[in-house]
């Protein structure tokens, strides 16, 4: 079981998370602006990399709080953590 | 007494003690400190099991939890028989009760050994090839018979009346294996001052020690040497000591699962404790001190019962002072046959012969067993064996230039053999490690680490007591040293110890005999011949994955402990590549077996899942409700009367809701408070509807989309004030829309100012439905007043019922007039008896969630979930109404937006009337437009829909249904079709609502 570092709580097992999809996928803010392909591209086409994937993850039995995370999709180990809304780290070898 | 085959002195037995036991209904005894293996042992028993497949007579091979033949099951009661233990593991304790397993209808007369006379056409990949058709005849007839033959022990019907316990642990270094390695890795690792756990699956702490006669350490003999290093460890506050402790899996993140064994052993299990403890320990560092496993050699007719492992053989004379035979043929391929070799003979066992199958050998092991009148033959290879229940005599031939000589028999009762050790890198793999072949020594070695981990001695190909122990205490070190601590002080170790070299085999011996007539076993429970696997590699198996699967070689309960390397080798000479070419098959929690009760823990019965109960629950139990589950709710289902079935009860309920009153248990409905001075603008992007505009004191029906358009939940909404929202949501979604609020409000829309809060546990909401439901609540009310002018239907008032705060919802989800009383939960039970004892003039009925279902269905109120799937829009389900065109953005409006969200054959609400009005359909029946179809068809009909609720209406006296059905409205008038197993029903589709369709009777 993964140990994860939340950003407001610290380390926690992993049993205490629910995993939230891709993160920095801002919803738009006009959505109906968009063409549908754009809007599909934003509700459903996610990078789904082999390596370093930005994900959000909420302590659901904690704090509550959603959060970013770095996670290695090859070795299923956290990288990094940070709080919804700082930017995403800039980590070596990251697939953009 | 106590066994001919005891010997008069040594071992670690307590001869004080002895113990009677039973197997197949003989009574035996043994010594405290005899596992169920080496008690039969020195009763001169060793056929303890048949196989597999050829029910061949089977003998223990091995010492260990490597075991793949002697699996016995343990019985104390019927609900306390444990099938498939190994013998070598059992502890005997007074009584034990033990039986043999897949024979029938005894031991030593299976009328499955047919089976191995049959061999011939029971080769690898032979239930794929015959067993194919009739295509039926699987499932009905082959599948049966061959579980029933092949099957090995049988689990008890009864429910396991034991305990077992889950805990969590954390340490800084945990060392897996108390052996040399893992002894000195915690001497080590403690003298840091680290936290230290220490496990073995073994009864006792040593492993390899303690079959040690001969070694010295620190010029003390070994077992002494031993005792005090656990004295040593034990006396230190920061270790801790588990025997009977299996590591068997390694999860993520250093986290390490323990089973523990806790009355097992016992006569008499104390039943204040558990019978076993799952651990699942965090370690900072971990040290694996796991050991090798003694490889068998694969050649014709090694499975006879007598044919064992050497260092097996030697372990059992020298730790359980049992002797495993009178006389002794011994064929190796390294050293540690020439050891065991010479211990048995030392104990009183004659050894005739010591096969070599290397032409040389090293050191002055050859010497020695001259010395000993021990009679060596280099080159030699055993060709075969004797003995049916047990070996008799074994076939011996010289190898030259790899032919195989003729043969020469020698009589003999146990034949032991050793093909080298496999290092145990179980728990390294588990871990995700990377394993490197060794060419040398012919096996896998741990590389390339990924979690914070060391083997240390013989699991990572460290062989001879003294480097063993050297290293144990380098990684002991190593590991406290990596977990944040200093280093402990240098320490040299003086061993005097036999050193057994790395000489090994892999594969399959050459016997020079006709391959068609010669079983050499690679996996002893499977039955998996080396015949087997080359025959898999020349139908074109190439993986050592597919090998396994195709053959079952490696699957059986031991997990291939003492198969794969040899099968690798087998395939590896079949090819003509090498072994690291062909691959490993995966290592895979667990290490051995593993109960099931570790795993549920307490996780069962009224624990199994968390209960969900209302204030009112107690209440209507005592009035003999019917409950049924609604996610983790208990909600009372109906209220039977004396005599009365569901459908009595139901339609009683009905009746009485549109005639007079009822009263209905509402407390599960989800509840969520949204305040803030952005709480309206929160709930306009949230929901469909506007409610800017919405007063104070008013309620509207909301409805929730997900960001895809599809209907998510929906709700009654209260707006108590300017910036406070009272919001309802279903039973089962409260937790799911709760979720979905805060990941907006968090993350898209973090300036928001808005706090959520679930009230839903906060309370009790009693539903007062009918025409008479004013009149019976308006004297209970302090300071609201319930009349149509003061209060209108969807309206919210704040005030005090019986004294109590309340809030009072009118709202109706049955046609009627109605109220939602909601109370402080404390206060539910009391409000509700208040309720209930001033409705009884008027006949107030408690009614449960299906009279609550047939109600809503005849007004045509869908249920989320229900009458939606996840792939319904608002207008599919008549809910257009409620999605504010003018609003510029919400969750789901730009998904609503595509032409396919509004295409005329989506599947759309519609009522169903039965042509014949007293047949109620299936829920989930499906609808067609051709009539008189069977089921099931011979020819594909189009689907138009399905039944999503059915009903029989007693208000309507007769049946309603509700349904999904492509271009539903634009059907309303015309006749479909439900073909159904006993005949197509003929039915009229109808606009969803069936009562009052107005809606004139909220006012009533």
């Amino acid at each position: 079981m993964l140990i994860i570092n939340c950003p407001w709580c610290g380390a926690r097992p992993e049993i205490e998370f629910r995993y939230g999809g891709e993160a920095h996928i801002a919803r738009p803010a006009d959505p109906s602006a968009l063409s549908d392909q754009e809007w599909a591209d934003f509700l459903y086409n996610r990078t789904n990399p082999k390596g370093r994937h930005a994900e959000r993850w909420r302590h659901i039995h904690g704090c509550g709080r959603y959060f970013n995370a770095v996670r290695d999709t090859v070795s299923d180990f956290f990288v990094a953590t940070y709080k919804a809304g700082e930017p995403r780290p800039d980590i070596a070898g990251e697939t953009k | 007494m106590t066994g001919s085959f005891r010997t008069a002195s040594g071992g670690r037995i307590d001869r004080a003690k002895p113990l009677a036991f039973r197997f197949d209904g003989t009574t035996y005894y043994g010594f405290q400190g005899d596992t169920l293996a080496s008690a039969l042992i020195a009763n001169g028993v060793h056929l303890m099991g048949r196989s597999f497949k050829y029910h061949r007579p089977r003998g223990v091979v091995s010492a260990g939890s490597d075991e793949p033949n002697a699996l016995v099951d343990v019985r104390r009661d019927d609900a306390r028989t444990t099938p498939n233990l190994r013998a070598t593991q059992v502890e005997l304790y007074e009584g034990l009760v033990a039986t043999s397993q897949n024979r029938w209808p005894s031991l030593a007369f299976d009328a499955g050994a047919m089976n191995d006379l049959f061999s011939p056409f029971l080769p690898a990949g032979f239930y794929y090839k015959t067993f194919m058709w009739p295509a039926g005849a699987w499932k009905r007839f082959y599948e049966p018979k061959i579980r029933a033959m092949a099957g090995l022990g049988v689990a008890p019907t009864l429910p396991d009346p034991d305990r077992y316990t889950q805990h969590y642990a954390h340490c800084d270094v945990l060392v897996i294996g108390a052996g040399p390695a893992g002894i000195a890795a915690a001497l080590a690792a403690s003298a840091t001052g680290a936290r230290v756990m220490l496990v073995d699956e073994q009864a006792e702490f040593g492993g390899s020690l303690l079959a040690e006669t001969a070694a010295t350490l620190d010029g003390k003999p070994a077992q002494q040497w031993l005792a005090d290093g656990l004295e040593t460890l034990a006396a230190s506050g920061n270790v801790t000591l588990r025997t009977r402790t299996t590591a068997f899996g390694y999860f993520p993140h250093n986290m390490i699962a323990l089973a523990e064994r806790v009355t097992e052993h016992l006569a008499s299990p104390n039943p204040n404790l558990p019978r076993e403890r799952l651990w699942q320990v965090r370690a900072t560092e971990v040290v694996i001190a796991a050991g090798a496993l003694e490889r068998p050699l694969v050649f014709p007719e090694n499975d006879r019962p007598g044919v064992m492992l050497a260092d097996a053989g030697r372990t059992y004379l020298t730790r359980y002072g049992a002797k495993p035979g009178t006389r002794a043929t011994v064929f190796t391929a390294c050293d540690s046959g020439y050891r065991a070799a010479l211990e048995l003979a030392a104990g009183g066992v004659e050894v005739a012969a010591i096969a070599d199958l290397r032409p040389q050998v090293h050191g002055d092991w050859a010497a020695k067993a001259l010395d000993a009148g021990i009679d060596v033959r280099p080159s030699t290879v055993v060709t075969g064996t004797l003995g049916r229940r047990r070996v008799s005599g074994a076939h011996l031939a010289k190898l030259k230039a790899g032919a195989v000589g003729p043969a020469e028999t020698v009589a003999c009762d146990l034949v032991l053999m050793s093909g080298g050790f496999t290092p145990s890198v179980h728990m390294f793999s588990q871990s995700r490690g990377k394993l490197v072949y060794d060419p040398a020594l012919q096996v896998y070695l741990p590389g390339t680490s990924v979690e914070r981990e060391r083997s240390a001695g013989a699991c990572r190909g460290v062989y001879g007591l003294k480097a063993v122990i050297e290293d144990g205490y380098a990684r002991g070190e190593g590991a406290a040293k990596d977990a944040g601590f200093g280093t402990s002080s240098p320490r040299a170790f003086a061993v005097e110890a036999a050193e057994l070299g790395t000489d090994g085999f892999i594969g399959a011996v050459p016997h020079g005999r006709n391959p068609a007539f010669a079983k050499a076993f690679v996996d002893w429970q499977n039955d998996v011949t080396s015949k087997d696997i080359a025959l898999a590699t020349r139908e074109g198996f190439r993986s050592i994955e597919h090998v396994k699967r195709y053959t079952t070689t490696g699957m059986a309960t031991d997990q291939g402990k003492s198969s794969n390397m040899n099968a690798l080798g087998i395939v590896s000479e079949q090819l003509g590549v090498g072994v690291p070419q062909i691959g490993l098959t995966t290592f895979r929690p667990p290490f051995t077996p593993t109960t099931f009760g570790i795993f549920a823990g307490a996780a069962r019965g009224d624990l199994f899942d968390p209960i969900r109960t209302t204030p009112i629950h107690d209440w209507a139990a005592e009035r003999g409700a019917a409950f049924e589950d609604v996610s983790l709710w208990k909600r009372a289902h109906y209220f039977p009367k004396t005599g009365e079935d569901m459908h009595a009860a139901v339609a009683r309920e009905c009746k009485a809701v549109r005639s007079s009153a009822g009263i209905f248990d509402a407390s599960t409905l989800g509840k969520i408070e949204i305040v803030g001075p952005d709480a309206a603008e929160f709930m306009n992007r949230m929901y469909t509807n506007a409610w800017t505009k919405l007063e104070p004191g008013r309620l509207r029906y909301g409805v929730m989309l997900r960001e895809d358009g599809f209907v998510m939940d929906d709700g009654v909404v209260g707006r108590l004030s300017h910036d406070r929202f009272h919001v309802t949501t279903t039973t089962g979604g409260a937790p799911r829309v709760l979720a979905h609020m805060e990941d907006y409000l968090q993350t898209e829309w973090p300036d928001l100012d808005v706090w959520l809060t679930s009230t839903t546990e906060q309370w009790a909401v009693i539903a007062v439905q009918g025409p008479k439901s004013r009149e019976i609540l308006q004297p209970l009310m302090d300071d609201i007043d319930l009349s149509r002018a003061a209060f209108p239907h969807m309206s919210v008032r704040e005030g005090h019922v019986c004294g109590v705060p309340t809030r009072v919802f009118s709202v109706s989800f049955t046609g009627e007039l109605g109220f939602e009383v909601n109370v402080p939960a404390e206060h539910g039970r009391a409000i509700w008896e208040a309720i209930f004892k001033a409705g009884a003039p008027y006949g107030i009925t408690p009614y449960g969630t299906e009279t609550m279902h047939v109600l809503r269905a005849e007004k045509g109120y869908i249920i989320v979930g229900q009458e939606t799937d996840g792939t319904a829009v608002p207008d599919d389900v008549n809910l257009g109404w409620a999605v504010g065109k003018a609003k510029r953005d919400f969750v789901g409006k730009r998904s609503l937006e595509r032409a396919a969200m509004s295409a005329p054959d989506r599947k759309q609400l519609v009522g169903l009337l039965t042509t014949d009005p007293k047949i109620v359909l299936e829920e989930g029946a499906q609808i067609v437009a051709e009539p008189g179809v069977k089921v099931p068809s011979p020819h594909p009909v189009p689907m138009l829909g399905f039944v999503t609720s059915s009903y029989a209406s007693a208000t309507l006296e007769r049946s309603i249904a509700l349904a999904m059905i492509k271009g539903g409205r634009a059907r309303i008038g015309t006749k479909l079709h439900v073909p159904m197993p006993g005949g197509s029903i003929e039915v009229t589709v109808v606009e969803p609502s069936f009562y009052d369709p107005k809606g004139e009777r909220f006012d009533a």
